[in-house]
């Protein structure tokens, strides 16, 4: 069955995918997943930095009433600045890019990528979008918001052209990615790893992967159509040559509700891994997390509409949206119970990794909720388009899919780097963020249930204790997100050495590369036996100390 | 799995074999072939939107095109579609001379549906029917559609339909040329002939898509 | 004011607002539930299995098909629950009750104009009568605007291309905010207004006197500076905003982006509200929408008359 393409000197751990060739052009050209992976973890965490800080600026302007630091035309490019960046650049590629590119082919025991060629380009071309996003601020003035609204960006110039253009062609990095995810898994699995075998974490990519090559082409088409729209005036949207703004609306969340998914489901594929290894357990409900995200990926093609009740979209077509948002609602509901369960009879550590995954569940969980209820049609007329939509999402997408993220990191980044990270700094980070975090956007609820809408530059009196306390809540998670940086910046200067296998994982990566692995991944081609999870089959030895199995475990 | 570690010289280290790489090229390319019926389904949903919406003026204008030009057209690319089937045939039974020919006439083909084009995009430019702001039609069997509010909306999404389906066609033809140049020095046989194949892929959705734009805009 | 409201919803005042609150704090209290069950569940489980030495592995837990499956069946009763009262909800809120007052709303960069029944048009504020249901029939003149009334619980898009509408019914004569909450522009967070609820007599004596008679048209005309919402980029005591101020602007030489000079009269100031883009003032960018030249003369002259007058 297996073929031997092992580089013999491996054993030893001397050569790796980070040291086997150090020159600049290596990483700039290189094929390997791996370091793509670690491309586009550079490019985003800069991404993020400078979005994060436009969020900073956003919240001390909204610190009180009235001028704060800026006018009111800088304040609506720096929120639509903060919602493009954050939305088109970091957290749409996020997780798949970085820890899709990088874990994945180890999780199913591959060499690689199916196309390693069209990976890397995939990377560029998120760079030419990235770059035409600085051009777009540079030209000129962003502020439409991320959702260029019709026929307001049909009256801006140039700036929107770049814009559009970027989000364009970003996109295309996303469908290339996609495709690639998916012909990887189907094609290039290790012997003995069959469906029911494969890590939650790549059942959740492969579920992306779907979203990404379906829904992105229709923004691609959008924003096409935005952009003749911009340059010769063709009269699709702009109500001024004939159009209907309302088809844009259509169009953009076609695309940007499915977009929610390619941003949640990975960090859901994340938050399964965590909860698995951190509590030694079967994830409860296997079959169920996993087909589940793939429902999920095609009903989430189906409740755009739920961005439009009051936007002037017919009644039925409403009460439609709001029905199927519900029966998404359910299997995601259900998810999280069988996250909590995996904990059930486990051994639970609450190690930095697992304290996020925690995290996730208690701030998921109110994003989730809260979904829901702006899913219910007569609720949401009121909470529409204020504070309490963006406390929301922010749940969700910086609650959710950041917070995994960040998880995510910590528990590969032993892996990633061959280096372990201070515990107690981590600990701490991951305090401080949740802390933070729940006080920067749990105060918008209130804030938009009292009628707060959002994008606004100067507010009445009635709301500036609970726009202080917010943005006080911003600084705390400021540096709690800086201590986290901190402590992988720590870890590569003097991290002691990680092993092969620090937490006990079960799955490929841990069990058959090294830390940080080789070149070419394995020494030799793995043959899956068991299941991702099968920590009782993993400690057969009962008794046995892990230390000794693991040591046994990477001698093999 | 196929231990054949005398390996073809176009295995990729990462492959076990030529068949998984032959498999996963072409699952890739049906997938990214999805990607472009969707794009192509973005503007069809245009069309039909606007299409409901003012039923008369898409059905009085679908006549200022020349469905004789338009048919002729068609039939190009179900001939373009056929010689490209006929090269595959042919590379999987190692006839490389007969490949190289058939792409040739398909190359050949792709040109005289863009010549059409050409005319066609031309006819409509001297008379001032132009996509978008620039819209200002005069002169005989243009002249009358002037005023017609929608007007310009079913003349945007002719050319942006018929634009970026031109685009695909010009991208065949250039992907088609860089076949025959390698198809000539001896690059594909019945063991690796994946290029020809995806490429083929990709032209039959060219044409299909022609089909489908064809009685949408010029016929009803 | 009646009364203040709760912690989660502002004060409730329309016929509506008390099912759309109900509905709210159904939902919210369901949400609650949910939320403290899986948390204790997390602190719960996060205690109880904590992992004491370090190759301690989970004994195996049987899942159990029947809670899964029960978990499924009760989520799925609570949202038909849900989703039924929020359908039943939301047909209220959008079919007007027969013989509604109708108004037509104008939105535009950023303002919110008002015509009555009787012609009369009225920026600024929303005049309405008490106990009374009213529709509004709302078209914007440029970009997306939403017209939303927290106390109310309403909120509709205003679009250019078509009408929307939309309708409340206040429960007393009291004063309400008026928001748009759709991104706008420059000055969004600007484009407030009131709701001033009358009871049915006083609302016709407002309407009757409404088009400004009675003032002079300096007086008309600084009530119209702040309905318009002018005052949000133009001061009237020398600060500087978005744009120039007015104090001291009439009879002075203003200095223009092309060049010219010009002295500020009143065609300038006229031609300055109707056509903003033609004479751009130096140093201030072309930020002033064209959407003020649709007054009507009247109201030009009154403004006019206005500006002449702050000195």
């Amino acid at each position: 069955m297996s073929v031997a393409t092992a580089t013999p000197q491996a054993t030893s751990g001397k050569t790796t995918y980070l040291n086997h060739d150090k020159s600049i052009r290596s990483w700039l050209l290189t094929l390997d997943h791996k370091r793509i992976g670690l491309l586009y973890l550079s490019t985003i965490v800069v991404v993020f930095l400078a979005a994060g800080i436009l969020a900073l600026l956003v919240r001390i302007e909204l610190l009180a009433p009235g001028r704060t630091i800026v006018d009111a035309q800088t304040y609506n490019q720096f929120f639509s600045l903060h919602g493009i960046l954050m939305v088109f650049l970091v957290i749409v590629p996020s997780v798949p890019a970085i820890l899709g590119n990088f874990i994945m082919p180890l999780h199913i025991g591959a060499i690689d990528v199916a196309f390693p060629r069209l990976n890397l380009a995939s990377y560029y071309i998120f760079m030419v979008g990235g770059v035409l996003v600085v051009i777009a601020m540079v030209v000129g003035q962003i502020d439409t918001g991320w959702t260029f609204y019709t026929p307001y960006s049909s009256r801006l110039g140039a700036p929107v052209i770049f814009m559009t253009l970027a989000v364009f062609i970003a996109g295309f990095s996303s469908i290339l990615t996609g495709m690639n995810f998916i012909v990887t898994i189907h094609k290039m699995r290790a012997p003995g790893l069959t469906w029911n075998r494969l890590p939650l974490f790549v059942w959740s990519i492969y579920a992306t992967s779907i979203v990404q090559v379906l829904a992105t082409p229709v923004i691609g088409i959008t924003m096409l159509l935005l952009l003749l729209e911009k340059t010769l005036g063709i009269g699709i949207f702009d109500p001024a040559m004939g159009g209907d703004p309302i088809l844009f609306q259509h169009f953009f969340w076609f695309y940007s509700h499915p977009a929610v998914y390619i941003m949640i489901l990975p960090a859901f594929g994340i938050i399964s891994e965590l909860m698995g290894v951190f509590s030694r357990q079967e994830v409860m409900g296997y079959k169920f997390v996993a087909l589940s995200s793939v429902a999920i990926a095609f009903l989430g093609f189906l409740v755009w509409g739920h961005h439009m009740f009051v936007s002037g979209q017919s009644t039925v077509s409403s009460v439609v949206f709001s029905l199927i948002t519900y029966l998404i609602g359910i299997p995601t509901g259900v998810k999280v119970i069988n996250w909590v369960g995996t904990m059930y009879k486990g051994s639970v550590s609450l190690k930095t990794p697992m304290l996020y995954a925690l995290s996730f569940l208690f701030l998921f969980t109110i994003g989730g909720l809260t979904g829901v209820m702006l899913g219910v049609l007569g609720v949401d007329v009121h909470l529409h388009d204020t504070y309490f939509v963006v406390a929301h999402f922010h749940y969700v997408m910086m609650g959710g899919t950041i917070v995994a993220l960040i998880g995510g990191l910590y528990y590969w980044w032993p892996k990633i780097t061959g280096k372990l990270y201070n515990e107690t700094l981590g600990r701490i980070g991951c305090l401080l963020v949740f802390v933070g975090f729940n006080t920067t956007f749990f105060t918008q609820f209130v804030l938009g249930s009292q009628g707060m809408p959002r994008r606004y530059y100067d507010y009445a009196e009635k709301y500036a204790d609970l726009h202080a306390l917010s943005t006080y809540g911003s600084w705390i998670l400021a540096v709690g997100l800086f201590v986290a940086l901190y402590t992988f910046i720590q870890s590569l200067m003097r991290g002691a050495p990680a092993p092969a296998n620090p937490w006990g994982g079960a799955s490929l990566e841990w069990t058959h590369t090294t830390s940080p692995p080789s070149p070419h991944n394995f020494e030799e081609q793995p043959i899956v036996t068991h299941g991702p999870y099968d920590y009782h089959h993993f400690y057969a030895g009962d008794g046995q100390s892990v230390e000794a199995e693991l040591a046994s475990r990477s001698e093999a | 799995m196929s231990t054949a570690k005398a390996a073809h010289p176009k295995l990729q280290h990462h492959f076990v074999s030529m068949e998984q790489q032959f498999d996963a090229s072409k699952f890739g390319m049906w997938l990214f072939l999805v990607t472009e019926i969707l794009l192509f389904s973005g503007m069809f949903v245009a069309y039909t939107v606007y299409r409901v919406w003012h039923p008369e003026v898409f059905e009085a204008l679908s006549t200022a095109l020349d469905w004789r030009l338009g048919g002729v057209n068609t039939l190009v690319l179900l001939a373009s579609s056929f010689t490209v089937a006929l090269s595959i045939h042919h590379i999987q039974n190692d006839n490389q001379r007969a490949m190289v020919i058939n792409i040739l006439l398909t190359i050949l083909f792709a040109g005289v549906f863009m010549f059409i084009k050409y005319l066609e995009y031309s006819g409509k430019f001297s008379h001032g029917v132009f996509p978008g702001e620039a819209y200002a039609p005069f002169g005989d069997h243009y002249g009358h559609y002037a005023d017609v509010p929608y007007a310009p909306q079913f003349f945007s999404i002719y050319f942006v339909m018929t634009g970026i389906h031109g685009v695909h066609v010009l991208i065949g033809m250039g992907v088609f040329a860089w076949i025959a140049i390698k198809g000539s020095q001896g690059l594909f046989s019945s063991e690796y002939y994946t290029p020809v194949e995806l490429t083929g892929l990709y032209w039959h959705l060219v044409d299909i898509i022609w089909i489908f734009l064809f009685p949408l805009l010029y016929l009803i | 004011m009646g009364d203040k409201g709760t912690f989660w919803l502002p004060e409730s005042a329309s016929t509506v607002s008390g099912d759309v609150d109900s509905l709210f704090y159904l939902v919210t209290w369901i949400s609650v539930v949910i939320f403290v069950l899986v948390v204790a569940a997390m602190v719960y489980f996060m205690m109880r299995y904590r992992r004491h030495h370090a190759g301690q592995v989970g004994a195996p837990a049987h899942e159990s098909k029947w809670f899964e499956m029960s978990t499924v069946v009760v989520s799925t009763i609570l949202v038909l629950i849900v989703f039924t009262w929020g359908f039943r909800v939301y047909l209220k809120l959008n079919i007007a009750p027969p013989g509604a007052y109708e108004i037509q709303v104008t939105a535009s960069q950023w303002k919110w104009d008002y015509t009555y029944p009787d012609g009369t048009v009225y920026a600024g504020d929303l005049h309405v009568p008490a106990d009374k249901p009213v529709r509004l029939v709302m078209n914007s003149i440029d970009v997306l605007h939403s017209f939303f009334v927290p106390q109310f619980r309403v909120k509709q898009d205003v679009l250019p291309n078509r009408y929307s509408s939309v309708w409340f019914e206040a429960t007393r004569a009291d004063t309400f905010d008026v928001y748009c909450t759709e991104y706008c522009g420059n000055q969004h967070s600007g484009m407030l207004g009131q709701v001033i609820a009358h009871p049915q007599e006083e609302f016709e004596e407002w309407l009757a006197s409404a088009g400004g008679g009675g003032l002079s048209p300096e007086e008309y005309g600084e009530r119209l500076f702040g309905q318009n919402n002018c005052n949000t980029c133009h001061s009237i005591d020398g600060t500087r905003l978005v744009g120039p101020t007015m104090q001291g602007l009439f009879g002075s030489q203003r200095q223009l982006v092309s060049g010219e000079s010009v002295e500020a009269d009143e065609n300038y100031l006229l031609s300055s509200i109707v056509a903003p883009a033609a004479q751009v003032v130096e140093g201030y960018p072309p930020a002033m929408p064209p959407s003020y030249g649709s007054l009507p003369q009247d109201q030009l002259d009154a403004l006019v008359a206005y500006i002449k007058s702050v000195q």
